[in-house]
């Protein structure tokens, strides 16, 4: 199989233009194409989350995806949401109620709470839980990514609502 | 493109096929990738019945308010399936053509008396859902036929329903799941449908339970009796998550709990 077709991913607001091969799983298209390799490979059997990415602002596992399906989608990945302001909120939660240890699982951890967040602007702690229910932890027993998650959701609504006053 | 060519298979969500595809335990010729198809994924009413597109996600039918209010089964029962990425991408139709006895959303299908509306070379036809699970992962489908829309007729009356799901961890496959499907009258169970999951080779309707529920006053003592019913027949699997007596012990207890609970969701304790 050499076969390739050509596709056109925009990831973190770059557009690339590349020819794969239709086997490659879109994980490999990032870490091995790309060269972004904050988005992990835990399990590679869709059971982990290390490797979620948002596809057209919804969360996946990219190992659970061809990169053809990715085909004129938007992609965005950990290395994707630091803006000019500095880290996203989500991620200055995760540094501050200390929401990893060894950091293998927080890329794909960060994602699925920015999903969540953005469904969700105001979660319960169970909710929370519900939302990282596809993403698993072998460190940190999780009550510290709850927190992580509750303070960045409190920073995001304090954001909104001084928007909202400006206004 | 899929018109002769036996080994080419359809691309829905992947949530099923990409895993097989993995461990080499499929090998298409081709793959047809229908997420490209513009306009499978809705939800609306349609001639006195909801339709839903086949490439509606189990998340946008989870969130879906047309669903909540004329057919909670199926948002209920969706929310049930995996974890948030796996709902984000897998399809009701992906899921119903796989036809996984393990799958949650083949009970309510059954249940809700869904019809399959397929396309293929010659024509569209509508398979009822009683005829199209014939046997694991095996449907009426002929190969070069897609499902593109499954119907359900909408309920007359006050409807309660409830997807009860018994696996070892939140995100887990379903051990036993049990659909329930109650309307009322009054306080009179006017129809009544329950679908069961992983207790078959296929999704299976407990017809007994339902005999016993129809035209009866609600009660608790009444959920109790009919649950009993819930196992008659059933010849499930044993295998590493529970052995074919436990199944069937299941089937009793999560009926009845499952009747009681779709019951108080249409306001009847
Ligand atoms: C980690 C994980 C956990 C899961 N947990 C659950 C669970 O708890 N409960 C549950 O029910 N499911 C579960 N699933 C399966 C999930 O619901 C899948 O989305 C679903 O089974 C298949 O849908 P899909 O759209 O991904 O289909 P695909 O994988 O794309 O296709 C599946 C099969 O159906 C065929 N097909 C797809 N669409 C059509 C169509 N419209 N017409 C005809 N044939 C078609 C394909 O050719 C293929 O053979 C899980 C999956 C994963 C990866
Ligand atoms: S690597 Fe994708 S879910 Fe584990
Ligand atoms: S911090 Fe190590 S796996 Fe989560």
């Amino acid at each position: 199989m050499t076969e390739t077709l050509p596709i056109s991913v925009t990831v973190n607001g770059t557009e690339y233009r590349y020819e794969v091969e239709p086997r490659l799983l879109l994980v490999h298209y990032i870490r091995d194409i790309l060269n972004l390799t904050g988005t992990h490979v835990g399990c590679d059997t869709s059971n982990c989350g290390a490797c979620t990415v948002l596809l057209d602002n919804r969360s996946v596992k990219s190992c659970t995806l061809l990169a053809v399906q990715a085909d004129g989608c938007d992609v965005t990945t950990i290395e994707g949401l630091a803006g000019e302001e500095g880290l996203h909120p989500v991620q200055r939660g995760f540094w501050e109620e200390h929401g990893l240890q060894c950091g293998y699982c927080t890329p794909g951890m960060i994602l699925s709470a920015v999903q969540l967040l953005q469904r969700n602007p105001e979660p319960t702690d169970d909710e929370i839980r519900s939302g990282i229910e596809g993403n698993l932890c072998r460190c940190t027993g999780y009550q510290n990514i709850v927190n992580a998650i509750r303070w960045a959701a409190e920073r995001l609504r304090e954001a909104e609502a001084s928007q909202t006053a400006k206004q | 493109m899929l018109e002769g060519d036996e080994e080419a298979k359809i691309l829905a969500g992947g949530h099923s096929l990409i895993p097989l595809l993995k461990l080499r335990l499929v090998q298409p010729s081709q793959l047809v990738d229908i997420a490209r198809l513009p306009g499978l994924s809705y939800v609306r009413e349609d001639n006195g019945a909801i339709a839903v597109g086949a490439m509606t996600t189990h998340f946008d039918v989870e969130r879906s308010g047309l669903l909540m209010d004329a057919l909670p089964l199926l948002p209920l029962t969706a929310a049930t399936i995996g974890d948030v990425q796996v709902r984000n991408r897998g399809t009701i139709g992906g899921s119903l053509a796989h036809a996984d006895p393990a799958a949650d959303l083949g009970a309510a299908a059954l249940a809700l008396g869904a019809e399959f509306v397929a396309e293929g070379p010659a024509g569209r036809r509508a398979i009822p859902a009683q005829a199209f699970f014939v046997d694991v992962l095996t449907t009426a489908l002929e190969p070069a036929e897609v499902v593109v829309e499954i119907r359900f007729p909408k309920p007359a009356g006050r409807v309660g329903a409830d997807y009860l799901k018994f696996n070892h961890r939140a995100i887990d496959w379903a051990i036993v799941g049990i659909a329930s499907w109650l309307v009322f009258d009054g306080d009179v169970v006017s129809d009544a449908a329950v679908g069961l999951t992983a207790l078959g080779s296929t999704p299976l309707r407990a017809t007994g339970v339902e005999q016993l529920l129809r035209g009866q006053k609600w009660s608790r003592d009444l959920a109790q009796a009919a649950a009993q019913r819930a196992s008659d027949g059933l010849d499930p699997l044993s295998d590493r998550h529970g052995s074919a007596a436990y199944r069937l012990h299941l089937a009793r207890v999560l009926t009845e709990r499952s009747l009681i609970a779709a019951a108080a969701r249409a306001g009847q304790q």
